[in-house]
């Protein structure tokens, strides 16, 4: 059981009354202790600290403070308590815990305007981003002997090889899903048989791409910019420049040539599994038979709906690439921003993945790859 | 008032008697196939500070991280106030826990708190009945303690400097006033004023709030101003214990050429320097902080 500090006041008595401590004066004792004293009025003559049996900074602290609160003088101490109180008393302070606390009607303009004058300056330094790539593929093209050939070997795995189980999984479901809610609403015009159409032309021309894209963000534009942003702050990146080395073209280059690489081979893949998915389905529970499936496939998907995926991808790995790093550079200061900016590298990737896809497929469309 | 009292986790507030805080036996710890320790024995006596030097790679944070419960050993066995760290499930001990302080070596200072925040956080977590008011007035003081200007309390650590934010986690781990204090090179990376000022600062601390300090370093000068033993980390064991005249008088190799390498000779001359001069100005109290009087909670012999 725990033994509590405690208190009594001796009324009256020559020059005033006296509060007496008692028990132990320790943190784990004075809690409830220091409630009460702070309730505490009037003026008080001596604090008595006789009775104390154990004592810390933070009781010292509690008697220097009523004492002084109070007009007393301290008195029965031992010769340790006076020590601490001496020390807490050269270290009292009147500062301020945390930075003061902004009214809401100030806070939220000053919010607002941050952001919009951020917003122009985020795109100057996006401006900047990019052409600090340039600047630095120009550079390995007249220099060949300048590029990192094993990191991007290293970022391919990653991003790519890696990837293929979990990218490959979710598209084989998807196949499933396509086929099988297309079949449900082309059976009520007898038209199942088209189930194929449907399958195939959306995932090569749409899905595929779409969803590998929102995939490789979720995992290598995240990886990317977290990857990037404690390098940031462990001085790594500014460890590079001081011997020569450019961070862009150690970091982001390989990076970004490794998801504009795998982008297509992974949405073509994802398509691929998409169908194969569709067509188990359609054996399963449509009575097409698996191959017939596949042969219907290359009589009704035209060529360019390929075309289409596979001139998406890249550029959709470009964006998710450019997102993770440019993020990832973006870091200052402490671990917090870290995690930020990670998000919203993932958020910024999709969401420009999906408005490039609506403008993908009304551009595609008014060229006659319909 | 019994609602605030069914919460306390932290059961008594019982300081240490015996006279060893720290007892550590027949310690080995492995990561992988790599030994770090191998049959480790040492005792901390209380009230002292022992200074722990090694080579690089000797492994002397990991050392401190098996006492702390951070890293748990192969085999033997660690006691930390009498109570078993190794067996134990980590809730248990939150008891011990209460009781010590931690200065990591880069500050590890919890980066989205101020500094006077961050010294709350202990404070809040264990003591939870303490009001609102009582906290802040203890961040406050216990910051200016630690050497910080009074304006550093309400700034985040990425505002200060190497040797503000070490200072501030030391203000950190002094905010439970620890009986038991562990520092991981406190020194290391400040200029030497700040490194000699933070020197001072510990024997202070210590002598006032009789602490006992498990301290790393590689600092000769803070082995030679404030250390009471030291204990020579090699061989994956701990090979020496006692005084730097004591550990002297082995014929070690390693000690050999640690303290006597021309670092070691420099820091050893300093000090006869400063202790001349300390004399030639017949200062009365040859201590090192207003508290030296206290020096009956030392032990007075030494060596094992």
């Amino acid at each position: 059981m725990r033994e509590w500090a405690e208190y009594s006041i001796e009324e009256g008595g020559e020059g005033g009354s006296v509060l007496a401590l008692s028990g132990p004066l320790v943190v784990s004792s004075v809690g409830l202790l220091d409630r009460e004293l702070r309730a505490l009025q009037g003026q008080l003559a001596r604090v008595d600290l006789a009775r104390v049996d154990a004592i810390d900074t933070v009781g010292a602290w509690i008697a220097w403070r009523v004492a002084r609160d109070c007009g007393a003088e301290i008195t029965g101490a031992s010769k340790e308590a006076l020590i601490l109180i001496e020390a807490v008393r050269t270290s009292a302070s009147t500062a301020a815990i945390a930075p003061p606390h902004v009214p809401i009607l100030v806070r939220v303009p000053e919010s607002v305007g941050t952001m919009v004058s951020n917003f122009g300056h985020g795109a100057i330094q996006l401006l900047g981003f990019l052409g600090a790539i340039l600047v630095a593929s120009g550079g390995i093209i007249r220099h060949p002997s300048r590029f990192r050939l094993r990191a991007l070997v290293r970022q391919l795995e990653l991003v790519g090889v890696d990837s293929l189980g979990i990218i490959g999984l979710m598209s084989f479901l998807i196949g499933i899903v396509i086929a099988q809610q297309g079949a449900v609403q082309l059976r009520q015009f007898g038209a199942e048989i088209y189930t194929i159409n449907l399958t195939g032309r959306l995932s090569l021309r749409e899905l595929g791409v779409l969803m590998t894209a929102i995939m490789v963000a979720g995992r290598s534009g995240s990886a990317f910019a977290a990857q990037i942003g404690t390098m940031k702050l462990t001085e790594e990146v500014d460890a590079m420049r001081t011997i020569g080395v450019s961070p862009i073209e150690a970091l982001v280059i390989p990076r970004i040539l490794a998801a504009v690489l795998m982008m297509p081979l992974l949405g073509f893949f994802a398509a691929v599994l998409s169908i194969i998915g569709g067509a188990c389905l359609a054996d399963l529970s449509l009575d097409i038979p698996f191959y017939t499936f596949l042969s219907r496939i290359q009589e009704v998907v035209p060529l360019h709906d390929v075309w289409v995926g596979l001139v998406k991808a890249p550029v959709f790995g470009l964006i998710v690439a450019l997102a993770g790093c440019y993020q990832g550079m973006q870091v200052k200061s402490n671990s917090e921003e870290v995690g930020r900016r990670t998000t919203m590298a993932v958020v910024q990737a999709i969401f420009m993945v999906i408005v490039l896809d609506a403008f993908f497929a009304v551009f595609f469309t008014e060229i006659g790859w319909a | 008032m019994n609602a605030l009292l069914a919460q306390h986790r932290v059961e008594s507030a019982e300081r240490f008697a015996g006279e060893y805080p720290i007892v550590i036996e027949g310690l080995t710890n492995r990561f992988g196939k790599q030994v770090v320790h191998e049959d480790l024995s040492l005792k901390v006596r209380r009230g002292e500070i022992l200074g722990v030097v090694g080579g690089s790679g000797s492994g002397k944070s990991v050392l401190m991280r098996s006492i702390i419960g951070l890293q748990r050993p192969a085999q033997g066995m660690v006691e930390v106030f009498g109570k078993s760290m190794t067996d134990a499930d980590p809730d248990e001990n939150i008891g011990v826990r209460s009781r010590w302080g931690v200065l990591f070596q880069g500050g590890a200072l919890f980066s989205t708190l101020t500094v006077g925040e961050n010294v709350e956080v202990p404070l809040k977590q264990f003591y939870p009945e303490l009001s609102e008011e009582l906290l802040h007035e203890i961040a406050r003081y216990k910051v200016r303690l630690s050497g910080l200007p009074e304006d550093a309390t309400s700034k985040y650590p990425s505002q200060l400097s190497g040797g503000m934010r070490k200072r501030a986690g030391l203000a950190r781990a002094l905010a439970l006033d620890p009986e038991l204090l562990f520092l991981d090179e406190p020194t290391a990376g400040l200029d030497p004023i700040g490194a000699a000022a933070f020197d001072r600062l510990t024997r202070e601390l210590t002598d006032t709030l009789g602490l006992t300090v498990f301290l790393i370093t590689h600092d000769l000068d803070t082995l030679y101003e404030i250390c009471d033993r030291v204990a020579v980390l090699a061989d994956k064991r701990v090979i020496a214990v006692g005084t730097i005249p004591e550990l002297l008088a082995t014929d070690h190799q390693w000690i050999q050429e640690y303290f006597n390498g021309p670092r070691g000779r420099a820091a050893s001359q300093s000090k006869e320097r400063v202790e001349a001069a300390r004399e030639g100005g017949k200062a009365p109290a040859s201590g090192n902080g207003p508290a030296s009087g206290k020096a009956m909670d030392k032990p007075a012999e030494s060596g094992d």
